[in-house]
């Protein structure tokens, strides 16, 4: 505490305040993982990694690729030529190839109905960064923006953190599918004590695992223009739609409705898609010319490694190998969705009807000792510290409903999400026989304890010790696919 | 429904209506300038040459002789392709360890091994620009001042004030004694910061400086942290020049002034800035390091890097080429002497016409000295005199007034992002320049008799300057020691 008071003193608000959001169970499932994590063969009671929305299934298909193209590297001897070029291009603009296939790619995954210009195309440090970026030039301090609940637990950090902007959060209920209604948008803007300068939503949807149909989309675009806000959309999972489901762009709605374009920004990435968070790939894409001029400008603060600029523009600009791994990419996310939720129904676990992203929303409402939020964090901490998985709970996504959870299904191989199922099963199966005989036999009592606190990291003993790990980070899982 | 365009002034932010991004300066006029009629020497002979660009073009050779020796060190190459899945998924904020490890380790030699760096301290950052920023909105509040000596980087005022909206109040330094800062000067600013009702939060020194290309000497340095140790504020150090020592006296970092220190000075307001881009000459790769003393910056910083991390793409072959040990020993001997040749090669040309310029023994830059070329002692005519070395010298070189210098009539000449025949050609661009302008019926007469010399003297001497830049040689003189 004496250390913590000492080396915090000096800081700024930002630095002090718990904005960055790393408090939130969200990040205590990683914790847990990380202490203990599943390996077949050296840890195999270990935690399994269901909380990382991460889509590990088409590595081969990349590194096959870079076999056959050895020029798209600086570093071969085919491609060493550039080396110098690339090492020293800084310009904020981007490399135009870089750029050129980029909106190639977004267009391809768009199955060509919309044409995105690559000189709207800015870069940003991951999504995370283009998503504060498009903060810094939307909002005020103070200003908020609309967000429909649950939603990804790091926007809390990601677009309030440094900017001082607030978010309001439109109630979405299980009843409709968690759709957004006209009605709650209404209510949510007009309850804001602040001035709201524009909603934001993922789509497809993190952590629902769902596409925005056309009807609400049009609600949205009606909403927005009338209370002349802007609309971000964060498609990031825009390529990770499986099933043949259509999914629609806000680069296609407005081709088809009137719409003032000043007030559309669209956010993307590499890291869902592609499989590449590593490689820090944030785009933003704004309709706004001053948008764009500005974000380009801000963008010196995460601009993309001219290294990974260069080595991308190579293989999203191969449009044979881009065509096959999104058909490819698409048939294996169905399949592995697929045997996921089945395995699933059959212990009568259901999930919100998907059919994109990495992730299900898997409903426990049912094996909630109280239909409340403490039920839900009980539930949780169980899942984690007897069934070995960390899988995320809703209340961090925001959700107004407790007894939801995301799972996460794309981050490990075929083997390893069998034993997940394995424990599933065995859990429900436990838990019902549990239930019945507690039932039976007294009035139900907490008697969850709360083990989970025995290994829960201590903030402040993290604070003087910075090696503890307590980011997001990937398990070194193999994916057999 | 009505559909009508905003005024674009209420639809965005004040951050994105405002020019705190600084692009509105003449520092930038001149490389519109160049890019609209770059130099090449076939396609463009009369172009803009490039002198206000500060890059390491000089040692990428032996870069590419080691990437091509080393085919592991790539994702992308056959070699490299099995780790390729698992550094791509890799998006842990503290970066690769291997990554941190050469770095700290590449810092250390840098600074001869006189200093240690704990790699769990390195927080990686979107460049040095991201760097800046970051530390800034972990230290200061919105309205906050931070202290700068002037002269200073134009890029600072973006990346210190324009999103965190802190604000840089300068410590006015000037050529009277070469541009040091001291104590005097630095308090003097503190107070008036205070009397404006600011609240400094710290003070930000740039070592080696740009764009004087000197180091601070081991008294001042002490003197900073004194000043701000008493004073409770941060002391924060650029050091992204600190490989482009060619010279004596050597470069000493606050690191080592710490190290002597530690027992007596509060750690928790010291930090330091780093990059690669001017070292290695990677501005690309967007590989900006942020080292704190005080922990609880290490870990917020380490938050907010994942607005600007380095791609691990690039994490990792830094992490093979900077743990090669007798590689980097070979490059930071062979760049610093490189350095040290081109400098000398420049100083010396405009020596012989007459231009001085500050001594410098680092950077990728000279400070230029062009007093005696103002029409006047002002800013106006500093901005005059920018205009013609553009337009008419075709030269792009950055004005003090674009570094915020008190004093006008000195300019930044970068001499290390060229080939040799280029900078041949700037320098006879420059020398041609300053002879004839020298010999203008308004100079003639200004000067006493025995400074007068014929044409034929005059062009006989500029020819000869010429022949001898034509012919210096490549590979030079003097061992340059750490």
């Amino acid at each position: 505490m004496e250390i913590k008071n000492l080396s915090t003193r000096m800081l700024s608000k930002i630095a002090k305040s718990d904005e960055h959001g790393e408090n939130s169970p969200y990040f205590d499932g990683w914790k847990a993982y990380d202490s203990d994590p599943f390996d077949p063969i050296r840890n195999p009671n270990g935690v399994i990694q269901m909380g990382l929305a991460e889509n590990q299934l088409c590595f081969d298909l990349v590194q096959e690729w870079i076999e056959r193209n050895p020029e798209a590297s600086i570093c071969s001897h085919e491609g060493l030529h550039a080396f110098k070029n690339i090492a020293l291009f800084q310009d904020y603009h981007g490399l135009p190839h870089f750029r050129n296939a980029v909106a190639r790619f977004m267009a391809k995954m768009r199955g060509g109905r919309v044409s995105f210009d690559p000189d709207r195309i800015v870069m940003g440090g991951g999504a995370t960064g283009a998503n504060e970026m498009l903060m810094f030039c939307l909002a005020d301090p103070g200003d908020a923006f609309l967000i429909p609940s649950p939603y990804y637990p790091a926007f809390d950090r990601d677009l309030r953190w440094r900017t001082g902007v607030k978010l309001i959060p439109i109630n979405c209920q299980s009843s409709n599918n968690f759709k957004i209604t006209k009605e709650a948008l209404e209510e949510s803007y007009q309850n804001a004590k602040v001035k709201v300068k524009g909603l934001i939503l993922s789509n497809p949807s993190n952590p629902l695992g769902t596409i925005l149909d056309k009807e609400t989309f049009k609600t949205l675009i009606e909403f927005i223009n009338d209370k002349k806000i802007h609309l971000v959309c964060d498609e990031i999972y825009a390529a990770t739609v499986f099933g043949g489901a259509n999914y629609t762009s806000v680069s296609e709605i407005i081709q088809e409705m009137e719409c003032d374009r000043n007030l559309i920004h669209i956010v993307y990435s590499l890291s869902k898609d592609m499989g590449f968070p590593g490689f820090r790939v944030g785009i933003i894409y704004s309709y706004n010319d001053n948008v764009v001029n500005c974000a380009r400008k801000m963008s010196s603060f995460g601009l993309v490694s001219s290294q990974t600029q260069h080595f991308l523009a190579s293989m999203l600009s191969d449009d044979d190998f881009m065509d096959k791994y999104l058909l490819e990419s698409s048939r294996r996310l169905a399949s592995r969705h697929s045997k996921f939720t089945n395995g699933l129904d059959k212990v009568g676990i259901s999930c919100l009807a998907s059919n994109a992203g990495l992730f299900c929303w898997m409903d426990l409402r049912h094996l909630l000792k109280e239909e409340t939020f403490e039920g839900e964090l009980g539930l949780w901490r169980v899942v984690i510290n007897d069934v070995k998985l960390n899988v995320s709970p809703g209340s961090s996504f925001h959700c107004q409903e407790p007894g939801w959870f995301r799972v996460c299904f794309a981050n490990m191989d075929d083997e390893t999400m069998e034993i997940a199922l394995r424990r599933i099963r065995k859990f429900v199966g436990t838990n019902e026989q549990e239930n019945a005989r507690v039932k039976m036999a007294k009035p139900w009592r907490k008697n969850l304890r709360l083990s989970f606190s025995s290994i829960t990291y201590d903030h402040e003993t993290r604070v003087s010790s910075p090696v503890i790990m307590s980011s997001p980070r990937s398990p070194l899982v193999r994916a057999h696919t | 429904m009505e559909l009508v365009l905003r005024n674009q002034e209420q639809v965005l932010s004040k951050i994105a209506t405002s020019d705190g991004h600084g692009e509105n300066s003449a520092y930038f006029d001149g490389w519109k300038a160049y890019d609209s009629d770059p130099y090449n020497p076939v396609n463009n002979p009369d172009g803009v040459i490039q002198m206000g660009l500060s890059e390491n073009q000089l040692s990428f050779d032996l870069v590419q002789e080691w990437v091509l020796s080393h085919p592991e060190a790539s994702l992308c190459t056959p070699e490299g392709a099995r780790e390729f899945k698992d550094i791509a998924i890799f998006q842990d904020y503290h970066g690769l360890q291997e990554f941190r490890n050469a770095v700290a380790r590449f810092m250390e030699r840098v600074r001869g091994n006189r200093a240690v760096f704990d790699p769990d301290r390195i927080v990686m950052s979107g460049g040095a620009t991201g760097a800046q920023e970051t530390l800034t909105f972990c230290l200061a509040d919105p309205g906050d001042a931070i202290l700068v000596p002037t002269p200073y980087y134009p890029g600072n005022d973006r990346d210190l004030t324009w999103r965190t909206r802190v604000c840089l109040f300068p410590v006015i330094c000037d050529s009277s004694n070469g541009f040091k800062i001291t104590r005097e000067g630095v308090e003097s600013a503190y107070y008036k910061a205070q009397d404006s009702n600011l609240r400094v939060k710290g003070l930000l020194i740039n070592n080696p400086s740009n764009p004087l290309g000197t180091v601070l000497d081991r008294e001042t340095l002490t003197e900073c942290l004194r000043f701000t140790q008493d004073k409770n504020i941060h002391l924060i150090c650029d050091e992204i020049y600190s490989a482009t020592v060619f010279r004596q006296p050597g470069f000493v970092s606050i690191a080592e002034i710490m190290q002597e220190n530690l027992s007596r000075c509060d750690p928790n307001l010291v930090h330091i800035v780093y990059s690669l881009s001017k070292d290695l000459g990677f501005p690309g790769f967007r590989v900006g390091i942020l080292y704190s003393y005080n922990d609880a910056v290490v870990t917020t910083a380490r938050k907010m890097s994942s607005f600007g991390l380095v791609s691990t793409q690039t994490q990792r072959l830094i992490a093979s080429m900077l743990s090669d040990e007798s590689f980097v020993e070979m490059f930071l001997q062979e760049s610093t002497r490189r350095l040290g040749t081109r400098h000398r090669m420049m100083s010396k040309a405009l020596a012989q016409v007459g231009i001085g310029s500050l001594r410098g023994n680092a950077g990728l830059y000279g400070w230029m000295d062009l007093r005696r070329l103002l029409k006047a002692p002002t800013f106006e005519a500093e901005m005059e005199l920018w205009h013609v070395i553009i337009d008419d010298v075709k030269i792009n070189v950055s004005p003090g007034a674009s570094f915020h210098c008190s004093e006008p009539g000195w300019f930044r000449v970068c001499f290390a992002n060229m080939d040799e025949e280029t900078m041949v050609v700037a320098l006879y661009r420059i020398c041609k320049f300053v002879v004839h302008n020298k010999e203008s019926p308004e100079n003639v007469d200004r000067r006493k008799p025995c400074q007068r010399r014929s044409k034929l003297e005059i062009s006989v001497s500029f020819r000869r300057l010429k022949d001898e830049l034509l012919m210096t040689p490549r590979s030079a003189m003097v061992q340059v020691k750490e």
